[in-house]
């Protein structure tokens, strides 16, 4: 299931819709959230804007990817877009598998992904004014520790 | 042949334009559209910039620069994506 959308999310909720089944044996969830801070400044609010047709394509996508590579049993990928307040959940990315490590890398490779291969872009508004986040070298690096040949 | 260009973030602000429709002749490429548009000067040739870091999608999938468009083809332009 995957979703981008305008409102808020309950992670509990979203954690319990993955146990459906008895031979589920791990349920890894990540829930990125907005920082009131960047480089000691404090942010007032954060735009996500995106790419509304190529999205949903690109995530697809991306959940295809980690169900290629590790035996997933539940998948669960919500992106919020629009305004955001300092502290709001901004993603939601959950895994059920059989096995624990299954979910774990799952859970991590999709994180990695959606931060270099989906069409999100963040502006944050500062005390000093507005300005597009940068994408960072670390988040590349951590995206091509996957082979993603 | 009619492609439909659409921009996004910094890119999409610097232009201050979401989209257009261009004519470019048949068989043009991604890099001969971005020629194209550097032509017209200011902002278009600062924003689409050699040393830019800029991405490029055919019909909502990433593409790179010698991708051949065909009419009715959907361009997008945009910096390096910052979600998650």
């Amino acid at each position: 299931m995957i979703k981008v959308q305008h409102e808020d999310f309950d992670p509990g909720d979203e954690i319990a819709s993955l146990h459906q089944h008895a031979h589920i044996g791990a349920v890894v969830s990540f829930v990125g959230t907005v920082r009131d801070v960047n480089d000691d400044e404090k942010l007032s609010a954060m735009l996500l804007e995106h790419y509304p047709a190529m999205t949903q394509k690109s995530l697809e996508h991306i959940a295809e990817s980690a169900k290629s590579r590790w035996d997933i049993v539940g998948l669960r990928i919500i992106h919020r877009v629009g305004y955001l307040q300092a502290a709001d959940r901004i993603v939601f990315v959950g895994v059920a598998s059989r096995h624990r490590r299954d979910a774990f890398n799952a859970c991590e490779f999709i994180v990695d992904m959606l931060k270099t291969r989906a069409p999100f872009w963040k502006k944050e508004f500062l005390a000093s004014g507005e300005q597009w986040v940068e994408a960072k070298a670390g988040d590349e690096e951590a995206a091509c520790r996957w082979d993603l040949s | 042949m009619i492609i439909q260009v659409c921009y996004f973030a910094r890119i999409r602000e610097h232009l201050g334009l979401n989209e257009e429709h261009l004519s470019m002749p048949d068989g043009s490429s991604i890099e001969q559209v971005v020629d194209f548009l550097r032509l017209r000067g200011e902002p278009w040739s600062q924003v689409l910039a050699a040393d830019q870091k800029i991405l490029t999608a055919v019909n909502h999938e990433m593409s790179k620069g010698n991708r051949v468009l065909h009419n009715g083809d959907e361009l997008a332009f945009f910096p390096p994506v910052t979600g998650g």
